[in-house]
């Protein structure tokens, strides 16, 4: 078959409708519809609003993937509307394919949701160049692109708020910042022209900050600009070690408790790792402990098992070691 | 066929908190004459923690395991997700980075290995699944699991970030809609329940130092399952095991409603199909009971 052959199949549409003006609750309209393989999300809510009902509101502006306006879920999925091809949407989910905002709990009409929780958490990483340039300066302020490439592409971030609203620690914790804030708080911390004192530490605060991320890279898998915001988070981390704002808490002895396990045993000790990680609040772990301990699932210290060569592991931890806490 | 071989990687939790997963991968290995030859030189893979502290050290540390692996000539199998997340990830950094490579490798030269980049890496569950094969499992079946209805639960790091799935995998995992647990489930007899959280995270990794969030995601998977008429569920995973397993009373509270669901390792679901017993399988280190089965 030749790739340029358009081919049309029936998907049966399940669209999110709200209205917060008029309706008490939200409720599902369907609608099928004769799909082309060149179809994108977009032209599917253009076809809604116009064949079947102009009052169907979503947000476009672009129609290039450089606005951000037009994330919805597709199946559960963050998505960019202007981009998704139906074809893939249909090979990812079949012929029922469901329609919904970001977050219907934020919905305002239909696809429209209210982001500004979006907005106040990016706005509160000091998403912007904070650094003490001459007004008149005599020449560029160059950046080389050993520099730039620093970035990692965390600039090519379009807003669109596909990962913040696919994360879950977002959904659960309302005070942690989010994928997408940390990206751009990334953005900046990468940047050499940036000398900004607070935006490192603030970031790394507990509850809000990077520590609460639960590494399931649903932000990495949905991005549509492949900013792998995950990855960011974790540069963010080594940075907080690496310039040594880094708080002596239990997030970060969790992380550093690991090398001091691996040092020791080449494995890790779970229970010492609990234990140096939270300290004297370890007791709100032993119930859970004494049950474990019953079913044989917890190793006494003198018969914790070590890697063979052990020798190797901690030669090499001397070596390659590039931090200090 | 060839005899299946493979270089184990069995990661930390296996020779501690979960010993039942170490148990029924060997038994499971045995049933399907499976040579496994155990990394015992490996170190822990960082679980992605030594990650947040340190990136080239656990670079390094990988790779060595890896290069073990290389020097047996053999594919690594990983039985824990987030060992297959932090070896596969290395491995697909160190493979599209020379420069990050020849690093890596002076540093693994002071001790006489080299990584190479021969051997793939690939979980436990996939090995069966596309080398052993499915329908040589189904016909080995001989205690089919049929009463049950059994819901998967996958875990973030075996089908999250896909990019690492399609560069070492057979079979591509959807990972907004995988296939592969149910499909097993199904090759044993039993009925595969769909449910919103099975492809959703546990919360282990922040079990420490956000309790809550933790606590919350494991009551929503056990709720999700329940609520769609799950007996039992089943992971590839060690880490989601410990949390589905142990921590019902927190994800409970947490929640606001009571939850609890007998919860097997990949490996003893195929192990029962496949007439193991439940001692060898090490039914009896489970938290939450499963010896009714
Ligand atoms: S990181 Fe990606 S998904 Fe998140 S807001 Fe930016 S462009 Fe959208
Ligand atoms: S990896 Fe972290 S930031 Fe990304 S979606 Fe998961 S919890 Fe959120
Ligand atoms: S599901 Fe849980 S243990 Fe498994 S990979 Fe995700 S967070 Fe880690
Ligand atoms: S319409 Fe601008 S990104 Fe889709």
């Amino acid at each position: 078959m030749s790739t340029n052959t358009i081919t049309t199949q029936k998907v049966n549409f399940k669209v999110f409708r709200f209205n917060a003006d008029n309706d008490y609750l939200p409720y599902y309209e369907n609608y099928t519809m004769d799909v082309t393989s060149e179809e994108v999300v977009l032209d599917i809510l253009n076809r809604i609003k116009w064949d079947h009902d102009g009052s169907f509101s979503y947000r476009r502006s672009c129609r290039h993937g450089i606005c951000g306006a037009c994330a919805i879920k597709v199946n559960g999925r963050s998505t960019l509307a202007c981009k998704e091809s139906m074809t893939t949407m249909i090979e990812y989910f079949g012929n029922e394919i469901t329609l919904e905002p970001l977050s219907t709990k934020r919905a305002i009409k239909d696809m429209i949701i209210d982001k500004a929780d979006f907005w106040e958490k990016h706005a509160s990483v000091t998403p912007y160049l904070v650094a003490d340039i001459d007004e008149c300066p005599s020449c560029e302020n160059l950046v080389s692109p050993h520099d730039a490439e620093e970035l990692n592409e965390a600039d090519l971030c379009i807003q669109c708020g596909a990962c913040h609203y696919a994360c879950p620690a977002v959904e659960i914790n309302s005070d942690f910042f989010g994928p997408a804030a940390f990206a751009a708080a990334y953005r900046f911390e990468a940047d050499v022209r940036d000398n900004d004192a607070n935006r490192l530490s603030y970031v790394n605060e507990e509850k809000q900050g990077v520590w609460d991320c639960v590494k399931c890279y649903e932000c990495a898998e949905v991005c549509p600009k492949d900013i792998n915001p995950i990855d960011k988070i974790t540069k963010l981390h080594q940075m907080a070690f690496k310039k040594g704002v880094a708080k002596n808490n239990v997030a970060t002895r969790h992380a550093v408790g690991f090398l001091h396990s691996i040092k020791k045993h080449g494995l890790l000790d779970e229970g010492g790792l609990v234990l140096y990680s939270e300290g004297p609040s370890i007791v709100k772990h032993i119930p859970v402990a004494l049950q474990m301990f019953k079913k044989g699932k917890i190793v006494m210290p003198w018969n914790m098992p070590k890697s063979d060569k052990l020798d190797e592991i901690q030669k090499l931890i001397k070596s390659s070691s590039t931090v200090k806490f | 066929m060839k005899k299946l071989k493979y270089a184990l990687f069995t990661g930390c939790t296996a020779k501690q908190s979960t010993p039942e997963q170490m148990m029924s991968t060997m038994a499971v290995a045995r049933k399907l004459d499976i040579e496994m030859i155990e990394l015992t030189e490996a170190s822990c893979c960082g679980a992605s923690h030594l990650q947040d502290y340190d990136d080239f050290l656990s670079l390094v540390l990988n790779a060595r395991n890896i290069a073990y692996a290389e020097k047996h000539g053999l594919t690594m199998v990983t039985i824990c997700n987030t060992c297959q997340l932090n070896t596969a990830m290395t491995k697909h950094r160190l493979d599209n980075n020379a420069d990050l490579k020849a690093k890596v490798n002076e540093k693994l030269a002071e001790i006489g290995l080299e990584y190479k980049g021969t051997s793939n890496v690939i979980h436990f569950l996939y090995a069966i699944i596309d080398d052993f094969g499915l329908d040589k499992i189904k016909e080995m079946v001989v205690k089919p699991l049929s009463q049950f209805n059994i819901a998967p639960f996958y875990g973030c790091h075996n089908i999250r970030p896909s990019e690492l799935h399609n560069e070492s995998h057979k079979t591509k995992e959807n990972p907004y809609n995988p296939t592969s647990l149910d499909d097993l489930i199904i090759a044993c007899g039993a009925k595969n329940v769909d449910y919103e959280e099975k492809n959703k995270c546990c919360g282990f990794h922040v079990e420490l130092q956000a309790p809550h969030t933790a606590a919350v995601l494991t009551g929503n998977a056990i709720a999700g399952a329940t609520d769609q008429n799950a007996d039992m569920m089943v992971t590839p995973c060690p880490l989601c095991h410990l949390k589905l397993d142990t921590q019902t009373k927190h994800a409970s509270e947490a929640i606001g409603r009571e939850v609890s669901l007998p919860v097997l390792h990949m490996q003893q679901m195929v192990g029962l199909a496949l007439g193991c017993t439940p001692a060898e399988l090490g039914l009896q280190h489970h938290v939450t009971d499963v010896n009714f089965i």
